[in-house]
């Protein structure tokens, strides 16, 4: 009799959990029903970036948390989407990296079209003497320094500022190239700003 | 009134400022704080209560009436302790609305407005504010030192905390952000702003404690409509609809996540 209610007991809680999994599910399909319905374009801000891409659903249905296979498919699909530059090379210009890791704008409907920095120090530390800088990723500060100034790591990083999704697939950190917002010769501005030995990253 | 009140604001803003300038490492923070409890004594919002407090009594509109006979939820007329309530469900509506959706609701029905003149400049700049964010301040004045306790015992207004949360969790737009990305995890800042955990009860009341709040950048009075339009802007997604569901719902979530907590009335923002 213990057992059966015991039983009967984790049967209803199993139940309720699941039901639970379905409302869930639902509010998330009526969400994404009431901000189409609600929202209108403004300016560069146009509706169809209410449409969640594949990787957006998945991290919003596992809360940013999904299954390791589900994750290692995306991360993969993403990686292989990386577009790395034609002439090899991963480095620009560290100065006129330091312009676009300081910028915060772009891609909202203030802005204009193709005005874009890289909001680098809203969620890193990055050259010391700056301290204004925000905590949502890791400090960056010594990057090149830390790891080694070798064309692998120019790689990484550039790959990393292209599309961080594909290292971890639910990042906080914007899709800077898969999303438009950078092209190739800020992303290589931006890795020498974290790799050039003369950064002041590095100093 | 209007006079003395300047000029102790001229004196807390020089002060405020010479403390902003001292700041070495986070001068938003702990300065603010102190900016904050200086100005206390001689809160700016409070211009805005005593216009929103005329524009409620005051005969006005193409029917000519004034807002005294609007139900805030507690019934007609009553608004001490309605905005610390708010959102909730209105039987006559059958919806759930938030303070400033239901101060236009009965802007549009007692006073025949038309909403979506209201609707065009929704918000504050420079020397303008709308008349729904001046009475939304007096309302709100109204729930000074009161817990906030808005109501889920309606199916509905279960249901839109839901949606809320759901709405709190979507990612989209080009840099994949939803709420929670800036907002889902403890102490996390964006360059120097500290950025609250809305999902968390003792973090939710920044949400609501504060607000309509007056803003020291750019001097003007704001309610939460606002801030979740400039939100929805960083988050990249195109503009929401003023006084829509989806505010609604994202106030009824954080609100409630709020409850418990002593509001203190119409305050100051960075
Ligand atoms: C919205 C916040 C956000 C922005 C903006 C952002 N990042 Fe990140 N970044 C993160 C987070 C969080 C991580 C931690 C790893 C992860 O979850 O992807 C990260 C990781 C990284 C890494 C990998 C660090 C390592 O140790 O491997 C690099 C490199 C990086 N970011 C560079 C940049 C650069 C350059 C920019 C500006 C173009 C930038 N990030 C903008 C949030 C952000
Ligand atoms: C890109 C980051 C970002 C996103 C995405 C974002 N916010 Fe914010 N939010 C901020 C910043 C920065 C502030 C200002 C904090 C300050 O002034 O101290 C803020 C302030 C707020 C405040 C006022 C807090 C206070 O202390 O008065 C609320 C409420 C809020 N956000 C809710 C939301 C909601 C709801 C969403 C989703 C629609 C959202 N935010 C999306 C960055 C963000």
């Amino acid at each position: 009799m213990k057992t059966m209610l015991l039983a009967t007991g984790v049967a209803a809680a199993v139940f309720a959990g699941c039901a639970a999994m379905n409302d869930d599910a639902a509010y998330r399909r009526e969400a994404a029903e009431v901000v189409k319905r609600d929202f209108h374009a403004r300016g560069i801000a146009t509706m169809d970036r209410l449409n969640q891409d594949e990787l957006q659903r998945v991290c919003t249905e596992y809360d940013d948390n999904p299954p390791a296979d589900l994750a290692k498919k995306l991360e993969a699909q993403q990686f292989a989407a990386i577009k790395l530059p034609a002439d090899g090379k991963f480095m620009g210009d560290w100065k006129a990296g330091a312009k676009l890791a300081e910028s915060g704008r772009g891609m909202t409907w203030s802005d204009k079209k193709g005005a874009a920095g890289g909001s680098c120090y809203n969620c890193h530390q990055l050259a010391p003497q700056q301290t204004a800088f925000g905590t949502v990723g890791p400090s960056l500060t010594g990057f090149g320094k830390k790891r080694g100034f070798s064309t692998e790591n120019q790689q990484y990083a550039y790959m990393r500022i292209y599309n961080s999704k594909a290292f971890a697939v639910c990042s906080a950190m914007p899709r800077f190239g898969h999303s438009g917002t950078l092209d190739e010769q800020q992303i290589k501005d931006l890795t020498a700003y974290l790799m050039d030995p003369n950064s002041p990253v590095n100093k | 009134m209007q006079k003395s009140f300047r000029a102790a604001l001229a004196t807390c803003c020089a002060v405020a400022a010479a403390t902003l300038a001292h700041a070495q490492t986070d001068p938003t923070t702990e300065d603010f704080e102190k900016f904050r409890a200086v100005m206390e004594d001689a809160n700016p919002a409070e211009l805005w209560e005593v216009k929103g407090e005329q524009l409620w009594k005051t005969r006005r509109g193409p029917k000519n009436a004034s807002l005294e006979q609007c139900d805030l939820g507690l019934g007609p007329g009553v608004v001490k302790g309605a905005y610390v309530q708010l959102p909730r469900y209105f039987a006559d509506v059958g919806t759930v609305m938030d303070a400033e959706r239901r101060i236009v609701h009965c802007m549009v029905t007692l006073q025949g407005f038309s909403f979506e003149e209201i609707a065009k400049r929704p918000f504050s700049s420079g020397n303008y504010t709308p008349d729904p964010v001046s009475i939304v301040t007096f309302v709100a004045a109204q729930s000074r030192d009161m817990k906030i306790a808005v109501p889920q015992s309606h199916p509905k207004e279960r249901a839109t905390w839901e949606l809320g949360k759901a709405i709190f969790h979507y990612r989209a737009g080009p840099w994949d952000f939803s709420c929670a990305t800036c907002h889902g995890e403890d102490g996390k800042r964006i360059r120097t702003q500290n950025l609250p955990n809305f999902t968390k009860h003792d973090q939710a009341p920044r949400s609501f404690i504060g607000w309509p709040g007056y803003r020291m950048t750019g001097g003007v009075m704001h309610s939460l409509q606002w801030r979740m339009n400039d939100c929805f802007r960083q988050q990249r997604f195109p503009e929401p609809g003023y006084a829509s569901d989806t505010i609604t719902a994202l106030l009824t979530y954080m609100g409630v996540n709020s409850n418990g907590f002593v509001y203190k009335g119409p305050g100051i923002k960075r």
